[in-house]
């Protein structure tokens, strides 16, 4: 089991992550992304800090840090639009330490997971690649064939492989829904982030831009879309701490429901979200000019990563439909209580 | 989110016994029960029920020993409060008293107010109604205009309240009248207290009205020259609005607020195994509900460490209020109406009717979007 750091430890962590953030990233850095510049001094700042290995064991190099520890400084990534593949090189590495091996020491580690475009893949020292049993292995990036994966709304680079060589490692995970599960979770918690980060530009401009003679947030029809959106923005990051502390308690392979709720939430937060902070911002918003859209539409894109809502939400239901009536309220309360509540 | 706050809680550790009692509990109080009583839940009235429910020291549980109270944490509350509710139990009776009338009396009532009335809602024998609406004051409360004067040795009440739940099955209501005029418009939130009101007192007549499902649910109340003695006043008196305000956010912070149409869910499963469509919507409610209930275990924290959460208190029962008027129109687009068993028929017709109500007891859906843009800093 995980550990996790207690709340003042992740205070100062996400307190540091948001400081590098916020002097090193910023829009220009997210335009260069998206016009494939790998960002070189980032990433070494946050190697700097020793985030890349975080979630690792202490005996592989890693810090040990928990789910719900890694979804708080996901959650600050994605309020800065995530300009670096930080999580995703995180969740390599956890997933690596859970299958017994050790990750690389330096470089960013690429996610492969089954099905799904690999992000800033041909940028990556090495490969953490999932089968859908859970099979790891860890190739040098150099020895992988990469195809450019076109067409993601956010434009963040992205690649698809097309042949591997041979492994440097292989492992087990514990559990076939690990990884998928990991996957999901990082972008339930970098969409909370950035519509976070979208909702509080939309709240700033409704103070500042007026029209007949007062600052549109002065009306209801406005006052009453952001509160809709404060409370879509508050449900998704509540929902992914939720499943963050579950993949703590129960491991990352049986906090699937969790996982799955905060992966749906998020998803639908970021469509219902999205709307409101573009209708705000009206033309404006819907330039390229203006940073808006680098946010809206990465949480567009990573809403489809790693399983749309459709895709969770059908688990989900399945899963209940199975266990029927009269278990579904004691299979909801059952989920945070006896084994591992501490 | 600039200032709100939901930190994860864990439900106590006394949770897994504690809900195994309620169950073993609800299921043979239960019995009887029809579609239409779970339909209606914590707005269904059931002396009866109350009564068992606090023999067995589920009312007042927070309360000092001293008023008859269980001294248990607010989170062992929340656990037998939310097992009600899935069961959809009828427990308006003592609900509104467990929840902010009592809690209310604890915070700011007389040594005499505690000792007289406390106890006997923790019985389960006296019951609640809330008096805030009037007939020109539903969500511009402090525009009311029920009054009460000053009269020898205690008040006179004029005036009439309306919407007031179970009234005419209560036994007292806390009323929130006004007791000097308003100098002018602007200052209309200042001049009104509180007062307990002997709902059988010379002077109230009671008049239920229909709901449009054609249950007496709510009422209206005529006070013509009410006397209420000067030891039933509550607080302090011009305090009303600051009071009232802060028992709003007991009376929003519960899971009733997400979870009243839970019930169907639970009835009308096993009946969507063959429909194609029934996993997803299943899964999204499930995950809605999964996500309410931790943003209510949140706020149930918070009132367990003393903080008054009423903006958090505002949002989940806003997102509460969508997510538990959404159920039934869910289940509606896939349980086919000829393979449906009568009962779930049943249950989804009422509560079809019944989720109107949601988004405007307690605060309607436009007065709590209004809180929570206050809280972003637009108002």
């Amino acid at each position: 089991m995980a550990g996790d750091a207690d709340e003042g430890l992740r205070g100062i962590l996400i307190e540091q992550v948001d400081r590098l953030l916020a002097d090193s990233a910023g829009p220009a850095v997210l335009r260069a992304a998206e016009r494939g510049e790998w960002p070189e001094t980032l990433w070494a700042e946050v190697e700097a800090l020793g985030l890349p290995l975080a979630l690792a064991p202490e005996a592989m190099g890693g810090a040990g840090l928990g789910w719900e520890d890694a979804v708080a400084v996901w959650q600050v990534l994605g309020r800065h639009g995530a300009p670096l593949p930080l999580a995703h090189g995180m969740a390599a590495a956890a997933l690596l330490g859970l299958a017994g091996i050790e990750p690389p020491p330096a470089g960013f580690i690429a996610l492969a997971l089954p099905g799904e475009a690999v992000a800033w893949g041909r940028r990556a020292g090495h490969v953490a690649a999932v089968d859908e049993g859970g099979q790891v292995a860890l190739h040098d990036g150099a020895g992988v064939e990469w195809r450019r994966a076109e067409g993601a709304i956010s434009r963040e680079p992205a690649d698809r492989t097309a042949a591997f060589g041979t492994p440097l490692r292989t492992g087990r995970l514990p559990g076939a829904e690990a990884a998928r599960n990991a996957g999901a979770l990082l972008h339930a918690a970098l969409i909370a982030g950035a519509l976070e980060a979208a909702l509080d530009m939309a709240v700033e401009y409704a103070t500042v831009r007026k029209q007949f003679g007062r600052p549109i947030g002065a009306f209801q029809a406005v006052q009453q879309q952001l509160a809709v959106c404060a409370s879509e923005a508050a449900a998704a990051a509540v929902a992914a701490a939720a499943a963050g502390r579950a993949a703590d308690r129960r491991g990352l392979e049986d906090a699937g429901f969790e996982i799955g709720s905060a992966k749906v939430v998020a998803g639908e937060a970021a469509g219902t979200g999205g709307s409101i902070v573009h209708q705000v911002f009206a033309a404006i918003g819907f330039t390229d000019d203006h940073p808006l859209h680098l946010f809206t539409r990465r949480m567009w894109s990573w809403r489809d990563a790693a399983g749309a809502e459709r895709v969770w939400a059908r688990r989900i239901g399945e899963a209940a439909l199975a266990r029927g009536g009269d278990a579904l309220w004691p299979d909801l309360t059952a989920r945070n209580e006896g084994r591992g509540n501490a | 989110m600039p200032g709100l706050r939901f930190d994860l809680r864990d439900t106590p550790p006394e949770a897994p016994a504690l809900r195994a009692t309620l169950r073993a509990f609800l299921a043979e109080a239960g019995r009887d029960w029809s579609p239409r009583v779970r339909a209606y839940s914590w707005m269904g009235f059931d002396r009866e029920f109350s009564r068992e429910v606090g023999k067995r020291g589920w009312i007042g549980m927070t309360w000092p020993a001293a008023y008859g109270g269980g001294e248990r944490t607010a989170m062992e509350r929340y656990v037998v409060l939310e097992e009600m509710l899935a069961a959809g139990a009828p427990v308006s009776a003592h609900w509104i008293g467990d929840r902010q009338s009592g809690p209310l009396l604890l915070r700011l009532g007389t040594e005499e107010q505690r000792r007289e009335f406390l106890p006997r809602i923790v019985a389960g024998e006296l019951a609640f109604a809330i008096g805030l609406s009037e007939p020109d004051s539903g969500s511009d409360l402090a525009s009311l205009r029920t009054k009460a004067e000053r009269a020898p040795g205690g008040w006179r009440i004029n005036g009439r309240k309306v919407w007031t739940t179970n009234a005419h099955r209560c036994d007292f209501m806390i009323a929130l009248l006004r007791t000097s005029p308003s100098p002018d418009p602007k200052q209309k939130h200042q001049g009104l207290s509180q007062f307990l009101v002997d709902l059988r007192a010379s002077g109230i007549s009671i008049r239920p009205i229909l709901d449009l499902a054609g249950e007496e649910g709510f009422n209206e109340i005529t006070f013509d020259d009410v006397f209420v003695p000067d030891s039933l006043l509550v607080g302090q008196e011009g305090a009303g609005w600051k009071q009232a305000t802060a028992e709003l956010a007991f009376e929003r912070a519960g899971p009733e607020r997400y979870l009243s149409s839970l019930p169907l869910l639970t009835a009308a499963l096993d009946d969507l195994r063959d429909e194609p469509a029934a996993p997803e919507a299943v899964g999204r409610l499930l995950a809605r509900a999964g996500t309410l209930r931790q943003m209510s275990l949140a706020v149930a924290g918070m009132l367990q460490e003393g903080i008054t959460p009423e903006r958090e208190a505002a949002l989940v029962k806003d997102a509460g209020n969508d997510f538990e008027q959404a159920l039934p129109e869910r289940l509606r687009d896939l349980l086919d109406p000829i393979r449906t068993p009568p009962a779930v028929q049943e249950m989804l017709a009422d509560m079809t009717m019944v989720a109107r109500s949601y988004s405007l007891r307690g605060g309607t859906r436009e007065i709590l979007r209004g809180i929570i843009a206050r809280q972003l800093g637009l108002r």
